[in-house]
């Protein structure tokens, strides 16, 4: 898949809550196809502070529409300015980067489980599942039910299940406390949130022998897999989790 | 058209732009952007005897202007570059450069004992100057009497184009450029990365696993000029400039400077086609300014 640098325009800037927002891009010529897992890297323009490029997870991708989504959480300058963008304005971006999820087996039952703003690359994998014939189930934890994001999207496409931590909705606790994980057998774990809440979904996976694939967020400067630095430990030595990731299954690591 | 090509002795670049060494990958990486053969040259990543798997994560802090790094040279060894890299870059219709690295001197001579029967690899350089790695690395950029040592040994066994990557961890730099030319470098290049440190006061830990780390970037460019002004007035050999470089504008700043050629890094994390672009702004500016040969501004400022 080629790899491009472009200028893209804001179609829609959408905020969700205080910390959430929703940006909505589209080039001027076709968009290149993209896989559910990969990710962009974004330019942010007007401080030595955001020297480097963002890097975010495609959320959704409209092919018909000819725009895609991100879904960012303001966590600091890059973000705090991105949030500021309005329709019309250009960001450049380079993309489509990293590998992707993987398909399951025919009649495999699979959960997707994400958290706070990892759930973003899953609404895109959840919609590309129904298009190959797949309906997950979907697992998303939030800290309140403020925090809740997307539910109808996500419910158009699986049947969805919540935790809160406050248990303000859903059920209360993490994602690997819900009762979903030990009513079902699950063949297949696509996993993206927290780190702490990878680790104990993966360390669910191991304990049940349930394949699980988890999408990291490594700090990165490139993203094209020239400057090493993105680098995750695994039994085949230090990889890099722009060009080999973001997305690993949880046998690859020394988690 | 205005001439841009320049030489290191009998080494024909067809331009003086080239990629700096960790930050260009294997070149393979680029195809997506631009035509790599386009450029003057590019410099592979580290390579060292063994394979080395780096330092530990976070190897990466972003400050101000710039980056620290502490990636420590993981590559795969000379078996697998001569195996597996050496086919494919052998095709790029550009100059390949090798940067060497060891621990020991020996690990420097073993080395470029071998890249030197490397028919289409006309040149390394010899990297003295890493600041991320325990043992050797920087401390043969970093102590004269190391410095000349390894650069001696190197040159009995190098035959072709010997660049010497030097280190800004140093009080007086002029004294290793000379150090280097006096031992037979063919070239020198500098600068690379500034010895730094970030601490996160969120986690109040420090931000690279390392603690220390390489700066780079735009914020370290005026150190890195006035280590290329001063080399270049000090010796004979070509002077390679690096540091900073994120458009014509400061390259530019280095031809004028002293620089016979420059090397682009972290402003290629950015964008990647960044080089092309200096490439033809250099090419705008010589053009507007009336020159017809880019060696006519070398070192202008100086005359
Ligand atoms: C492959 C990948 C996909 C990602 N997808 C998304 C996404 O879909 N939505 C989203 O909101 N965020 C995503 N992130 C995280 C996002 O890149 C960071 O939150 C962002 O770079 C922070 O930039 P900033 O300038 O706002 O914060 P900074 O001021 O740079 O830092 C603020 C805080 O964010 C943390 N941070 C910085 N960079 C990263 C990073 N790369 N990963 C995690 N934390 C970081 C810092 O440690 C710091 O605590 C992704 C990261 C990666 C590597
Ligand atoms: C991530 C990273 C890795 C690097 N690796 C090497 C290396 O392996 N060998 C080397 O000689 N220099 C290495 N450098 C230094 C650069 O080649 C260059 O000297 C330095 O970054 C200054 O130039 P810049 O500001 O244009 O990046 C590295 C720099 C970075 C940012
Ligand atoms: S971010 Fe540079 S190699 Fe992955």
């Amino acid at each position: 898949m080629t790899k491009r640098i472009e200028s893209l325009r804001v179609v829609e800037n959408k905020k969700i809550n205080k910390d959430y927002f929703l940006l909505r891009l589209t080039s001027q010529g076709k968009l290149p196809e993209m896989k559910p897992g990969q990710f962009v890297q974004v330019k942010v323009d007007g401080s030595p502070e955001t020297f480097l490029r963002r890097p975010f997870s495609v959320h959704d991708v409209n092919y018909s529409g000819n725009t895609f989504r991100l879904l960012i959480q303001i966590a600091g300058k890059g973000t705090e300015t991105l949030s500021r963008l309005s329709t019309g304005d250009s960001i450049n971006v380079i993309y489509p980067l990293g590998n992707s999820f993987s398909l399951p087996e025919k009649n495999e039952n699979i959960l997707l489980a994400g958290g706070g703003c990892g759930i973003a690359p899953l609404l895109f994998l959840a919609r590309y599942l129904n298009e190959n014939g797949f309906t997950p189930d979907i697992l998303l934890g939030f800290r309140s039910s403020e925090r809740v994001m997307e539910y109808d999207e996500y419910a158009a496409l699986g049947r969805i299940f919540l935790t809160t931590e406050d248990g303000s909705m859903g059920k209360k606790g993490f994602i690997t406390d819900h009762p979903v994980l030990t009513a079902n057998r699950y063949d297949v774990v696509y996993c993206c949130g927290p780190e702490p809440m990878m680790k104990a979904m993966a360390a669910y996976c191991r304990a049940n022998s349930v394949r699980c694939e988890v999408s990291l967020e490594n700090l990165m400067a490139c993203g094209i897999g020239v400057c090493l630095c993105c680098t995750v430990e695994t039994v085949r030595g230090n990889l890099c989790t722009c060009t080999e990731g973001p997305v690993f299954n949880i046998n690859d690591l020394k988690w | 058209m205005v001439k841009l090509d320049f030489n290191i002795n009998d080494l024909h670049f067809k331009n003086p732009v080239l990629a700096a060494s960790g930050t260009f990958g294997y070149g393979v990486e680029f195809r997506d952007f631009f035509d790599i053969s386009q450029l003057g040259g590019i410099v592979l990543k580290a390579t060292t005897l063994e394979v080395r798997e780096g330092n530990p994560y976070p190897r990466m802090a972003e400050t101000p202007a710039g980056m620290l790094n502490s990636v420590g040279l993981q590559n795969k060894g000379i078996d697998h570059f001569e195996k597996n890299i050496y086919p494919v870059v052998s095709e790029f219709n550009t100059n390949v450069i090798v940067n060497v690295n060891g621990s020991y001197v020996e690990d420097y001579v073993t080395l470029a004992g071998r890249i030197n029967a490397l028919e289409k690899i006309p040149a390394i350089e010899l990297n003295i100057s890493c600041p991320n790695v325990k043992k050797g690395g920087m401390i043969f950029g970093t102590d004269p009497k190391s410095a000349r040592e390894v650069i001696r040994e190197v040159r009995k066994v190098y035959s072709k184009q010997l660049i010497v990557k030097l280190s800004p961890n140093v009080t007086d730099i002029v004294e290793f450029a000379l150090i280097a030319e006096e031992e037979g470098a063919d070239s020198v290049s500098l600068i690379n990365t500034l010895l730094g440190m970030a601490v996160d006061v969120k986690r109040m830990k420090p931000s690279l696993a390392t603690v220390t780390g390489g700066l780079s970037g735009p914020a370290v460019k005026p150190v890195a000029l006035r280590m290329v002004w001063q080399v270049a007035k000090a010796v004979r050999i070509p002077v390679i400039g690096l540091g900073g470089i994120m458009n014509s504008r400061d390259a530019i700043e280095f031809f004028l400077a002293g620089a016979s050629a420059i090397q682009v890094g972290t402003a290629s994390f950015i964008n990647p086609a960044v080089t092309i672009d200096i490439l033809k702004g250099i090419e705008n500016y010589l053009n507007e300014k009336g020159f017809s040969d880019i060696r006519e501004i070398i070192g202008y400022i100086n005359n």
